[in-house]
């Protein structure tokens, strides 16, 4: 799982959910595989991205990439930060961990890089 | 009569296993078909031109929508609910990101994530009651609600699907509609048995669109133009992305050495390994 997935999942398919976002994530296993840089795809996404979960996910994996604490306009024309930002949303992959719903501890687990968001019926809203 | 419908044979998650997973990598009709199914159904998703999106892919299955998807230049997320036709897409490499999920659960998605959603030949699998407990209708509605929400306004998501009868057509056209979302449904080859397809076509709001026509006449002879705006499309992705090696037998040979170093469910090499899948035109 990317961190771009990452950003954009979330537990309210939960009942008793309203928000479910972020999700807590635990990486037991990660992984950097490197993916073409396409600046335009990136300088699109990035107004749709919640900075400061990603930048909580980041530091929830401990990685080693530094987002400038708050997004600017400016910021969204840097090659430097777009190239940054390309690495962290669409570089690294969890491969094996945990997401954990922030209303409930409800945990999904992530095997073979990919979340499992299956429900009970029982927890269905 | 028993029905030959796979919808009929039990829950998807049952039916999709690795036998029928592995159909959908090495079956050169099913790889054509759904090939052409997605390269249909992007076109009717009309996005803006020249631009790279993020499409969320419904019932992603073995990613072969999504290689079509990834070749346009696209970023897409994947959504399945049978873990062996996820197995399959990552094997395939495929380069979207992958979730096992039941769509008739609902999307758990952020509101506007999408530029665009397509769902090929899955649809028809959320009319069936599979468990005791299942009400396709409101599964639907689940399913179409949370689907609106995770789409950027004025998005469209495309859905091909086999409808088994008139009926489950308005069933389905109803619960989008209830959701919110506008638009209907474009039959391709109307008056063909074998080449007709359906694609519902819906807008999540924004400014009023016209829905685009069904093709007709024979099947094949519209294709040229749409084809060929594929081709340069995806001619002009590759040379922005410059020289890949990837898909070659040596690159993928390499990936799933990689990938038993780290201890992953590998299958062994086979002399379909890296095979090329037959020009779909
Ligand atoms: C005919 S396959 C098509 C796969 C892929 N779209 C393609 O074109 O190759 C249908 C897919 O729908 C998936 N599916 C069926 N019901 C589903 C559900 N409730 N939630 C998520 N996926 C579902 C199946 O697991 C299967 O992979």
């Amino acid at each position: 799982m990317k961190l771009i997935t990452h950003n954009m999942l979330t537990s309210n398919i939960l009942k008793g959910v309203t928000r479910g976002f972020p999700l807590k994530i635990k990486a037991d296993k990660m992984e950097h595989i490197s993916v073409d840089y396409n600046r335009d795809f990136i300088a699109r996404i990035i107004p749709r991205i919640e900075y400061d979960a990603l930048r909580a996910a980041v530091n929830d994996l401990g990685l080693n990439e530094s987002l400038p604490e708050a997004m600017s306009e400016t910021l969204q024309q840097d090659d430097e930060f777009l190239k940054t930002m390309h690495k962290v949303l669409l570089e690294y992959e969890v491969e094996e961990g945990e997401l954990i719903c922030p209303e409930t501890g409800r945990k999904f687990p992530i095997s073979k890089g990919i979340p499992n968001m299956l429900l009970q019926e029982t927890e269905v809203s | 009569m028993a029905s030959k419908r796979p919808e009929h044979q039990g829950p998807p998650d049952i039916f999709y296993n690795e036998e029928e997973a592995r159909k959908y990598s090495q079956n050169t009709h099913i790889i054509d078909v759904q090939t052409k199914l997605s390269e249909r159904a992007i076109e009717l998703l009309n996005l803006p031109d020249e631009e790279s999106c993020l499409v969320l892919d419904i019932g992603c299955g073995s990613g072969l929508s999504g290689e079509v998807l990834t070749e346009l230049g696209h970023q897409w997320i994947g959504l399945d609910i049978s873990q062996a036709m996820l197995d399959v897409a990552q094997e395939r490499e495929s380069e979207g990101d992958l979730i096992l999920g039941d769509i008739g659960y609902g999307m758990p998605f952020r509101a506007g994530s999408f530029d665009g959603a397509i769902s090929i030949s899955a649809l028809q699998w959320l009319c069936q009651a599979d468990k005791s407990y299942h009400n396709p209708v409101k599964r639907l509605y689940k399913f179409f609600s949370t689907l609106y929400s995770c789409l950027a306004r004025g998005a469209r998501a495309v859905l091909q699907f086999y409808p088994e009868t008139p009926n489950q057509v308005d069933m389905i056209t109803q619960q989008a509609m209830k959701a919110g979302f506008t638009g209907g449904l474009v039959v391709d080859y109307p008056n063909s048995t074998r080449a007709k397809k359906m694609f519902l076509c819906l807008f999540a709001g924004g400014q009023v669109q016209q829905l685009p026509k069904g093709l007709t006449g024979e099947e094949g002879s519209e294709e040229i133009p749409s084809q060929a705006r594929f081709d340069r499309e995806r001619q002009r992705y590759k040379n922005l992305r410059g020289k890949s090696l990837k898909k070659s037998r040596t690159w993928i040979m390499e990936k799933k050495e990689r990938w038993r170093n780290k201890g992953r469910d590998v299958r062994p090499d086979s002399k379909y390994t890296a095979r090329k899948r037959p020009k779909a035109f």
